[in-house]
């Protein structure tokens, strides 16, 4: 990266981390630049959500380094990581909505309680419906998250995720359980969230499908659909990074093409061609 | 050698720092004042039923039970007295908290343990809010402002009980009844029967917030929190109400 460079959107410097003496992540090291798409892939325990917990200072590691947009948030108090938050967005799991709130005041929380975005009172209104039209769901305001199917409740938790517009958004298994129809219709809306607003994006999945779709595909505006990227080399491709973790190692770190020829057996198992 | 003292010295100082920073909370902005008023209404209002009728029937079986010996030595005029004091001092605010417990340290384990395991807590400080400060505060300066409350309520109720069963069991007057019951109290004892709830506020809040938000595994780990939180905070409230019962004897 140029030294003059715009600081990484995410650098992970040496990091490790364990519960009760298990280890979860060990000696993790990247970097992710702004404007950059990153398709984190491995299997159920490898340390994926974990690394998104750090990311957003959720966790602490044992030992090594977190930045966000250039700032170490490894030693930061909790009050100052809610204005570094409050420049990242992320979808949970299961989406994480408050089940005692309504889809409107799911959407309208991070407008109403970060502090750096806060917003007036009539202007959350209509920042909630655009974000709920973003994702189809503006019929939805009044109704709870219990009232909603899964693919919808992990709308919703996109919707909440980029309403502040953040610069880095991060989704942890945003298509996990979900039928492939409803899978194809998230990862549309990641797509065209990213493309629209040019965020960097980091997507935790199991699934090597939605790697390809996040990586060769871009939001048509015109048309409102995905199209595949075109051109040699440019386009959302070249951008797009993919990091296979092993039992808390990043064993696998490189583009498409790489991923796809890598002779590391472990990475061949997610590489489904 | 040790090791097994860790994970319970672990818990303690983990409690102990939940504890602080939720106390520290209360003089800090934001507040959040719908919360404190929804849960004053959830422990307070909620519990009030449950709470009058356990200290009605406490006070009641308590005359009863007095009344054999008292007739035995000609004193039943002293029921009034030996109910109010011992409802004051000892039973109603022990039963109180412990109903409260009951009720309420598991409903706040198993809300904010199911929080915990659908990563609702994580969303909360990822937008910008403290958990500590938007939940378990709330919780417990609701539970502060309510329980002495309740308790003022169950003990006056657990008197009254009293005077039924006296009056007609023990034939005894009204104003015979409820002047002893008036004069046995002096202001030590109704210090004691107010610092006790105060104290045993801070348990079942603490302990059922506490449990709630170190729930691991899932539906299975929310289940194992509230029991936790229940057990724990019935066991300090006997721990508690001994020593402060102590401090106030040897006044």
């Amino acid at each position: 990266m140029p030294i003059d460079a715009q600081p990484a959107a995410l650098r992970f410097d040496r990091v490790s981390l364990s519960f009760d003496g298990v280890p979860a992540l060990i000696d993790v090291s990247f970097e992710l630049a702004q404007g950059e798409s990153c398709v984190i892939l491995g299997a159920a325990g490898s340390g994926k959500s974990v690394m998104l917990k750090l990311a957003l200072g959720l966790l602490k590691p044992d030992s090594g380094r977190v930045s966000v947009f250039g700032q170490d948030i490894t030693g930061l108090e909790e009050q100052a990581l809610f204005d570094i938050r409050a420049r990242m967005g992320v979808l949970f799991q299961e989406g994480g909505l408050f089940d005692s709130l309504t889809i409107e005041e799911n959407v309208a929380y991070p407008l109403l309680n970060q502090r750096i975005v806060r917003h007036p009172p009539e202007e959350v209104r209509r920042r909630v419906e655009e974000a709920l039209t973003f994702v189809e769901l503006e019929h939805t305001l009044e109704k709870f998250p219990s009232e909603l199917s899964g693919g919808m409740r992990r709308r919703v938790g996109i919707a909440r995720a980029v309403v502040t517009e953040p610069n880095l958004v991060l989704y942890d298994s945003p298509t996990a359980g979900l039928d492939p129809i409803t899978a194809y219709t998230i990862i549309e809306l990641i797509v065209k969230g990213r493309d629209l607003r040019n965020t960097t994006t980091a997507m935790v999945t199991h699934r090597y499908q939605d790697g390809v779709w996040l990586s060769d595909f871009r939001y048509n505006p015109e048309s409102g659909r995905l199209e595949r990227a075109s051109g040699n080399g440019g386009g959302a491709a070249a951008s797009t990074r993919f990091m296979v973790f092993e039992e808390g190692r990043l064993v696998f770190d490189g583009t498409r093409a790489e991923v796809e020829s890598s002779g590391n057996p472990y990475v061949a198992k997610f590489v489904k061609r | 050698m040790l090791d097994f003292l860790k994970t319970p010295i672990l818990a303690i100082q983990e409690f102990y720092q939940l504890a602080v920073r939720a106390i520290l909370n209360v003089f800090r902005r934001p507040h959040y004042l719908d919360d404190v008023f929804l849960q004053m209404d959830t422990i307070g209002v909620g519990s009030l039923p449950i709470v009058m009728l356990t200290g009605f029937f406490s006070g009641a079986v308590m005359a009863l039970q007095l009344s054999k010996a008292l007739t035995t030595y000609g004193a039943t005029g002293k029921t009034g007295e030996l109910v109010a004091i011992t409802l004051v001092r000892e039973l109603g605010p022990v039963l109180t908290a412990l109903l409260v417990a009951g009720r309420n340290s598991s409903g706040m384990a198993s809300e904010l343990g199911s929080m915990k395991v659908t990563e609702q807590i994580d969303a909360m400080r990822a937008l910008g809010t403290d958990p500590v400060k938007k939940l378990v505060t709330p919780r417990l300066i609701a539970t502060c402002v309510v329980l002495p409350l309740l308790t003022i309520i169950a003990d006056f109720v657990g008197v009254f009980g009293g005077f039924i069963i006296g009056s007609l069991r023990l034939k005894l007057s009204a104003a015979q009844y409820w002047n002893s019951a008036w004069q046995a109290l002096d202001y030590g004892d109704v210090a004691e029967g107010l610092a006790k709830p105060f104290a045993f506020a801070f348990v079942v809040s603490l302990v059922g917030c506490y449990y709630g938000l170190r729930t691991t595994g899932g539906t299975q780990g929310v289940g194992r929190s509230t029991t936790q939180a229940v057990v724990v905070a019935s066991v300090w409230i006997f721990v508690l109400t001994f020593f402060i019962a102590q401090i106030f004897v040897t006044l």
